[in-house]
């Protein structure tokens, strides 16, 4: 952390933001609720149930389909939404966002419409052994419905992608390399820049899973220079069932529609059907307006509390907690890169993390026990699974204290 | 809620520490594999089964305290019972975790009554009892809790 970053976290007002999550405020099994799951989702701030209120209060309807006022205001609310994603993003314009039900949906949408033009047989894709399922099985089904082969960069025993084998195995065959930015099992961060440009120098496209780094760091698309960047927005304090897939202009313009129906369209004939420009193109049925409303709340609200200092913030916890669980005996972090963010993974000696996450339970702490869809990872690492606690903007230095407390009460229990 | 004592008894703690018969069964004529895919957890239940009767049981595997401790003390329960014996532990065992009726004759299972109150558990105690079934009824597929 450097020293602007340290003054940034000391500043950080966590009073005002518990304060803004009600369900912090509730108790679990007779204790205060500490939340520690927020790779698997995050809880919600109160603006964005106040903003959902107000779709179905005051503005809701169809969109894109009515000249009534209200349908014009839910069209020009979720247009706003996508200005919001698109700023968030740094993205050259809003028409580069896409609207889908989360990261995998993401990530399926270029596998089909992108992958099905554009990877056929003897062409590869690249991904690496860190990816979560949603960034693997779709690839995966992709190579074997147009006979491609899958590649994968391994891991080393830190949990950091192997960079020379990353780069080593980018050939002229490579179409696409898809990538998570960090990894939601072990928490390490990806040189995303230096893999995209490693792609593209190699003629392949470079896809960015993002889920777990939106809510952690500022994302600036064109900094990073990948094509196609996947986050979700149940896991930056957003609804779930909204996600979003960010692709350059160009590429998008050229790729097929994938689900098709109404409102992806401009005229249909039963001899032939015109489809309409990204992002609409890619987005048929009727969308989750609310959805989108709430996700452009959540992101204006880490936009306002600033994502430097939410991450300065996270980077504390994240220390803290390494050196607390480090003294935990019989306590393994998995899981070690030197760039990592707000997830720690561990097994211990002896107790399964399923029993940890049943006795943190009984104490009102929720992490995550299992292998957090990412089963190659478990096997690299030789575990069957982990536990997994992992850090959001509202969590305190006491309730990384508490789960500490909790795992050397744990120990004691198993002998 | 109940006490952590109630679901980690000192039997299922010494069972997952030290489990009994464990490992393969070299003259097991009967076995079957189950796992529990969103656990991880595996298992191998093996069978020598002499006519009607369990002459020998073993299990391999890696699972939590509560799945190995209920495989652990399911092997020391049925050595030497009938398979319609075994059959009914099954029902009783099942009764007892999922809706908390304490069957007679249980015995020292009758420890996993505390997994009653974890829901999210009860797969883990039956792991190895549905493998069990699946052992003596000769299924090839590998059998699961999710």
């Amino acid at each position: 952390m450097t020293v602007v970053d340290q003054a940034r976290a000391s500043t950080y007002d966590l009073a005002r933001v518990r304060a803004d999550f009600p369900i912090l405020a509730r108790e679990i099994h007779g204790r205060p609720l500490v939340y520690l799951d927020n790779a698997a989702s995050t809880q919600k701030p109160r603006i964005v149930a106040e903003t959902i209120a107000e779709c179905y209060g005051g503005w809701y309807a169809n969109v894109e389909r009515g000249v009534h006022t209200l349908s014009q205001l839910a069209t020009a609310q979720r247009e706003r939404a996508r200005e919001t994603v698109a700023r968030f993003l740094n993205a050259r314009s809003a028409e580069e966002a896409v609207f889908t039900r989360g990261t995998t949906e993401s990530v399926n949408l270029v596998a089909e419409a992108w992958g099905r033009r554009n990877v056929g047989p003897g062409d590869e894709v690249l991904i690496t052994g860190l990816e979560h399922h949603s960034n693997l099985v779709p690839w995966q089904r992709l190579c074997e419905e147009r006979g491609a082969q899958l590649r994968v960069a391994a891991i080393d025993d830190a949990g950091e992608v192997r960079l020379d084998e990353f780069e080593r195995l980018l050939s002229p065959r490579t179409r696409i390399a898809a990538f998570a930015h960090v990894s939601n099992a072990l928490g390490t961060v990806n040189p995303v820049r230096e893999m995209a440009a490693m792609a593209h120098r190699a003629g392949a496209l470079a896809l960015v899973d993002g889920a777990q780094a939106v809510p952690h760091m500022l994302v600036d698309v064109r900094d990073l220079g990948c094509d196609f960047y996947a986050f979700s927005g149940h896991k930056v304090y957003g609804p779930s069932g909204i996600g979003v897939l960010w692709g350059r202009k160009e590429i998008l313009d050229a790729m097929p529609p994938w689900q098709s129906g109404g409102g992806m369209v401009q005229t249909v004939r039963f001899e032939k059907t015109t489809y309409a420009p990204p992002p609409h193109r890619f987005e048929a049925g009727t969308p989750f307006i609310e959805g989108a409303a709430g996700l452009a709340a959540a992101l204006d609200y880490l936009t306002a509390m600033g994502l430097p200092a939410v991450g300065a913030w996270e980077s504390e916890l994240l220390a803290l907690a390494t050196a607390r669980l480090a003294e935990v005996p019989g306590l393994r972090i998995v899981g070690t890169a030197r760039r990592k963010a707000a997830v720690l993974s561990f097994v211990m000696d002896g107790i399964h993390p399923h029993d940890l996450g049943t006795i943190l339970d009984h104490d009102g702490i929720a992490i995550r026990a299992g292998h957090h869809c990412a089963q190659p990872v478990m096997e690299r690492f030789g575990v069957p699974a982990t536990a997994r606690a992992s850090f959001g903007l509202y969590n305190t230095p006491e309730e990384v204290e508490a789960l500490a407390a909790a795992l050397h009460k744990a120990r004691e229990l198993f002998g | 809620m109940s006490d952590l004592r109630d679901l980690y008894q000192e039997v299922i703690l010494d069972h997952n520490r030290r489990p009994r018969n464990f490992g393969p069964l070299p003259e097991a004529n009967h076995q079957a594999e189950g796992n529990n895919p969103l656990c991880g957890d595996r298992i191998t239940v093996y069978l020598d089964l002499e006519g009607d009767r369990i002459r020998g049981i073993s299990f391999q595997g890696a699972g939590c305290a509560i799945s190995t401790a209920s495989a652990s003390l399911m092997t020391e329960a049925l050595k030497g019972r009938s398979v319609e014996e075994a059959r009914h532990l099954f029902h009783g065992f099942h009764e007892m975790v999922t809706k908390g009726e304490e069957g007679e004759d249980l015995g020292k299972l009758a420890v996993f009554t505390g997994v009653r109150e974890y829901p999210m558990r009860v797969k883990c105690a039956t792991l190895a009892w549905h493998t069990l079934m699946a052992a003596l009824d000769q299924k090839d597929q590998p059998v699961t809790t999710e």
